[in-house]
C-alpha cells in the first residue's frame, strides 16, 4: 500500500490500520529528507448516529448515544443527559450531581490508565528500541499482551470499575444517567463499598504507577520539583519514573507539537454549579479566555459529507452522506473539521490542567508546549488530581436523599450538553419537537484533535503535530508517528460517530 | 495440544464489546485466554503489531501460512454506500472491511459475531439503516447477512452469535473456551445461533425486583424500586441472558442499576417501534407478555395480585428509598 524509494527522495506512505487506538484510523504521510512534510488523517468508519437519532422519542437518546462509543460510553450518556436537561429545563438533585461526577470520573480515569499501560507504553517495548539501556527493564514490563504490567493493571482496572456495577448497572452502555440525575439511588451499604473501592484503587496507583503518595504527586508544582522527585529514587522504582526516564532519553518533550491552542469546556460541577475543571480557550502569549461557544463551526470541505460549502454551528449543522459524497473531490475523511473562531485547537487532559491553572501543567505548556511528553505526563497526573476528589464525592453522597429529579415529559426545546470526556471536550447539541428529536449534532474530542483540513487549508491538530516527525530510512510504520498519534489517545469511533 | 489462533477485528461498532471484555475477572482476560490455550494473533486494542505488520499477518492467513481457528468480528458489517462498503475501509488497506471479513471467514474454523451488531446488525442498523449495516449471518431476524445462510466455518458450524450490547466478558471467554476445549454441536446454540450457556436463561431470573413483579407493584419514575415491566419498558421477562444471575462489574445489571432491560441480546432490539423506556399497552395491558405465559392467565393473575399487593410493596415500588422494611416476625413468647 505504499510507494517507496530507496533513496531519501520524497515518498508518500499510507500507515494503517493503527491499533491501540479506539476504532479505525489511517494516515497518509508525505516524507522528505527523513521528516514528515505533511499528513492527512483519515477516519475510515462512518455509522451515522446524528441521522439515526432524528425522529426518535427524546428519552431514547439515552439508549443510542452511549453506543456511539464503547470507551467513552458514559461520557456520551452524561453529555446527552445534560443536553436533554438543558432542552427541557430539568434541574438535577445534589446526589445526582455527585453520581454523575463519580461515574464520569470512573470512566475517564479508567481510560487514562488503560491508555498509559495498554495503548502507549507497549510501543517502548518494540524491537526498534532493543539497543537502549532501558530496554531490559521496559520490555518485560510493558510488552503488549505478555508484559507483567498488564497482569497487574487489568485486575486493578476491573476492580475500579466495580463502581459502575454499584452505581450504573454496568459499563459500558448504562441507562442509569438521567437528565435529573441517576436512576440508581445509592444505599448506605453501597456508599461504604464505593469508599472502599476508591481507597483500593488509590493504593494501586500509589504503589505501582506513581511510587509515591498522591498528595506528594499533587504537590509537585514546577518542572524542577518534578525532576528532583524523579531523581529521588531509582528510575525503575515506579512506572511513572520509568516513563519519565525513557521520555527524556527519546526527546518526547520536542516531539509532536501542534498549534498549542487548548480547549476545555469544563467538568465536575458542585451542587452550586461551580466547576472543578475549568472551561476556557488557552492561547500562547494570551493565556485563558472564556470559550466562545457561538464561535464553534464545523467545516466539511475535506470530509466525505454532503452539503453546501461553508461551515455551520452545530445547532444548525447537517450530516448527510451518500455514494456521491464518498467520491467528493479533495475529501479524505468521514470526520468533519470543527474550529473555534477559525482556530485549530487541541483538547484533552493537558488542556484541562492548563486551563484549570494547575501549576506544573502550565509551566510545561510554557516551556515546551503540547508535546508527546506533556500530553502523556499530564494525563497520568490527572489520575492523582481526581482520585482524591472522587473520595470526597463518595463521602458526600447522602443515601437518605433523592438521586433523580422527578421528570416532566420533555416536549419542545433546544439545548446543549458540554462535558469533558477522557479525551477532551464533548458537545451534544439537541432540538426537540413534540417530544421527539428533530436535530442532533455531536462534536467529540477526537473530532477536534484528528480533524481534516478546513476550507482555508488549515490542517487539523494531529496533522500539524505530525509535521516534522522524524522517519528513518525504510520505516513503514514510523515509530515517532506511532508515539505522536497515541499521545492524543484517539477515539476514532467517537470522532465520526 | 497445539494452541488455537484467535484473530479479532472491529467493524462498524463502538468497540464496547472489547472494552467489556477487558473487564474479565478471576482470572483477568489475558490469563483466561492463556489458560485455555488460545493464542491471540491480533486484537486491535491489545496487540503490538500495527500497520504493515497487521497487513502481513492478514495476508499470511489468506495464504494458508497461519491457521485461523477463531475469527471474532465485533461491529456490524457496513455494505453501503451502494454496495461499495466504503463506509468502513480497513485502515491502511483501502479495502472495504466487508471484503476482508468475507475472505477471512472462508479460512476460519469457527467464526464468531461478538455483540449484537456483528450478530444481527444492531444499533448501527437502526432507523433507516443508512450504512446498510448487517450482521454476519443474520440481518435482524432474517437469515442471510453478509456471509449468507449457507456459510459454515471449517468445523461445520454456522456463525456463532455472542449477542449483547455490550457482551458480558464471560459470555465471550466461556464461548471461546467451549469451542477450544469441547466438541460443540449445533444444539449448543439457539435458533439465533446464540450460545445456550447464557441464552437459556431470562434476565428476569434473579432480578432483585421479583417480589414487586409478583404483586405487580410497579415503578413509575427512574429510580423507583418497583417492577419496571408495567410502565418503564422492561423486557427482562422476555430477554434471553443471565445478567441477573451472573452480574456485571462485580454486582451490577440493568435492572439493579434502576433502568429497564432493553433485550439487547435479541435481533432488532435497536428498533422497538416505541420508546425504550415506556411500556406499550393495549387497554392497560402490556403488549409484551412474560415468556411462555398465556395471556389470559397473565391478565387474571395480574389483576388478582394487584388486588392483593401489600402496602409495603405498593409504597416502596414508587419510591427511590425503602419506606417500609419487611415486618419482623417474632416468636410469641409470653
Amino acid at each position: 500500500m505504499s510507494e517507496q524509494n530507496s533513496s531519501g527522495a520524497p515518498r508518500r506512505i499510507q500507515v494503517g490500520p493503527f491499533n491501540r487506538v479506539e476504532g479505525d484510523l489511517d494516515i497518509s504521510l508525505d516524507i522528505d529528507q527523513g521528516q514528515v512534510r505533511s499528513a492527512r488523517v483519515n477516519s475510515t468508519l462512518y455509522r451515522g448516529f446524528e441521522q439515526i437519532l432524528v425522529g426518535k422519542p427524546a428519552m431514547d437518546a439515552l439508549v443510542y448515544t452511549p453506543r456511539i462509543c464503547g470507551i467513552c460510553s458514559l461520557a456520551q450518556s452524561v453529555a446527552c443527559a445534560r443536553a436533554l436537561a438543558s432542552a427541557g429545563g430539568v434541574a438535577i438533585t445534589p446526589n445526582g450531581v455527585l453520581s454523575q461526577n463519580l461515574l464520569l470520573a470512573n470512566e475517564s480515569l479508567t481510560d487514562l490508565l488503560t491508555h498509559f499501560y495498554l495503548f502507549f507504553m507497549p510501543d517502548l517495548a518494540r524491537p526498534q528500541y532493543q539497543d537502549k539501556a532501558w530496554f531490559a527493564h521496559v520490555q518485560p514490563r510493558f510488552q503488549a499482551i505478555r508484559g507483567d504490567a498488564s497482569r497487574e493493571v487489568l485486575p486493578a482496572r476491573a476492580g475500579f470499575l466495580h463502581l459502575m456495577g454499584l452505581m450504573a448497572g454496568h459499563w459500558p452502555h448504562s441507562l442509569a444517567l438521567q437528565p435529573g440525575g441517576s436512576s440508581k439511588a445509592v444505599t448506605r451499604q453501597e456508599r461504604l463499598r464505593l469508599i472502599s473501592i476508591l481507597a483500593e484503587f488509590r493504593r494501586f496507583l500509589e504503589r505501582t504507577l506513581f511510587g509515591d503518595d498522591l498528595d506528594v504527586i499533587n504537590s509537585l508544582e514546577t518542572p524542577q520539583q518534578l525532576q528532583q522527585w524523579q531523581q529521588q529514587q531509582d528510575w525503575q522504582q515506579s512506572d511513572l519514573r520509568t516513563f519519565l526516564s525513557v521520555a527524556d532519553d527519546l526527546g518526547f518533550a520536542r516531539l509532536g507539537r501542534a498549534t498549542d491552542q487548548l480547549l476545555s469546556v469544563g467538568n465536575h460541577p458542585d451542587a452550586d454549579g461551580n466547576l472543578l475543571v475549568q472551561a476556557g480557550h488557552w492561547m500562547p502569549g494570551v493565556g485563558t479566555t472564556p470559550v466562545d461557544l457561538a464561535g464553534i463551526r464545523e467545516d466539511i470541505s475535506h470530509s466525505w459529507i454532503d452539503g453546501p460549502t461553508g461551515s455551520l454551528h452545530p445547532q444548525q449543522g447537517i450530516t448527510e452522506v451518500s455514494l456521491h459524497s464518498s467520491e467528493k473531490e479533495h475529501a479524505y475523511s468521514w470526520c468533519k473539521a470543527p474550529r473555534l473562531n477559525g482556530h485549530v485547537v487541541e483538547t484533552g487532559a493537558l488542556a484541562r490542567a492548563v486551563i484549570s491553572g494547575r501549576p506544573l501543567a502550565t509551566a510545561l505548556m510554557q516551556e515546551q508546549g503540547a508535546t508527546v511528553y506533556s500530553r502523556m505526563l499530564v494525563r497520568v497526573l490527572e489520575l492523582a488530581w481526581i482520585i482524591p476528589q472522587m473520595q470526597q464525592w463518595a463521602l458526600q453522597l447522602d443515601p437518605q436523599e433523592s438521586f433523580c429529579q422527578r421528570k416532566e415529559r420533555l416536549t419542545d426545546g433546544e439545548g446543549v450538553g458540554l462535558i469533558e470526556a477522557a479525551r477532551g471536550s464533548l458537545g451534544h447539541w439537541i432540538r426537540l419537537h413534540k417530544g421527539r428529536i428533530s436535530h442532533y449534532q455531536i462534536i467529540a474530542p477526537t473530532t477536534w484533535n484528528f480533524s481534516p483540513r478546513d476550507e482555508q487549508g488549515q490542517p487539523g491538530a494531529l496533522e500539524q503535530a505530525l509535521q516534522g516527525a522524524p522517519v528513518q530510512e525504510g520505516e513503514q510504520d514510523p515509530i515517532a508517528v506511532q508515539h505522536i498519534v497515541r499521545s492524543f489517545d484517539p477515539c476514532m469511533v467517537c470522532t465520526v460517530h | 495440544m497445539s494452541r488455537a489462533n484467535l484473530l479479532w477485528l472491529q467493524s462498524g461498532g463502538c468497540g464496547g464489546c472489547s472494552m467489556s471484555l477487558l473487564n474479565a475477572e478471576h482470572p483477568d482476560l489475558l490469563s483466561t485466554l492463556d489458560n485455555a490455550g488460545i493464542n491471540l494473533l491480533w486484537h486491535p486494542s491489545l496487540s503490538e503489531q500495527t500497520g504493515s505488520e497487521v497487513q502481513a499477518l492478514l495476508q499470511a492467513i489468506l495464504a494458508d501460512e497461519i491457521p485461523l481457528d477463531l475469527l471474532c468480528i465485533e461491529g456490524s458489517l457496513l455494505r453501503g454506500p451502494a454496495g461499495t462498503g466504503r463506509f468502513h475501509l480497513l485502515g491502511g488497506t483501502g479495502i472495504a472491511m466487508i471484503h476482508w471479513v468475507e475472505q477471512l471467514a472462508a479460512k476460519a474454523r469457527f467464526t464468531l459475531a461478538i455483540g449484537s451488531c456483528a450478530a444481527f446488525g444492531g444499533i448501527s442498523s437502526a432507523a433507516d439503516n443508512i450504512t446498510d449495516a448487517t450482521g454476519l449471518q443474520f440481518e435482524g431476524e432474517l437469515r442471510g447477512g453478509l456471509l449468507g445462510s449457507d456459510y459454515r466455518g471449517g468445523a461445520g458450524l454456522p456463525v456463532i452469535n455472542v449477542a449483547g450490547c455490550p457482551t458480558h466478558p464471560d459470555w465471550v471467554t466461556e464461548t471461546l473456551m467451549s469451542l477450544v476445549l469441547d466438541q460443540p454441536q449445533r444444539a449448543d446454540f439457539d435458533d439465533f445461533h446464540r450460545p445456550r450457556l447464557y441464552a437459556d436463561q431470562l434476565v428476569h431470573h434473579g432480578c432483585t425486583r421479583n417480589e414487586y413483579y409478583e404483586y405487580k407493584a410497579s415503578a413509575e419514575q427512574p429510580g423507583d424500586l418497583g417492577c419496571m415491566m408495567e410502565h418503564m419498558g422492561c423486557l427482562g421477562t422476555q430477554a434471553h441472558a443471565d445478567c441477573n444471575t451472573r452480574l456485571w462489574n462485580g454486582s451490577g445489571s440493568c435492572t439493579r442499576g434502576g433502568y429497564a432491560c432493553i433485550n439487547c441480546t435479541a435481533p432488532e432490539f435497536e428498533e422497538p417501534r416505541h420508546s425504550f423506556v415506556e411500556t406499550p399497552k393495549i387497554a392497560g395491558i402490556p403488549v409484551g407478555l412474560p415468556t411462555d405465559m398465556p395471556k389470559a392467565w397473565f391478565v387474571a393473575l395480574a389483576s388478582l395480585s394487584k388486588a392483593a399487593t401489600p402496602v409495603r410493596l405498593r409504597e416502596n415500588a414508587r419510591s427511590e428509598h425503602l419506606i417500609y422494611p419487611p415486618t419482623l416476625h417474632k416468636k410469641n413468647h409470653k
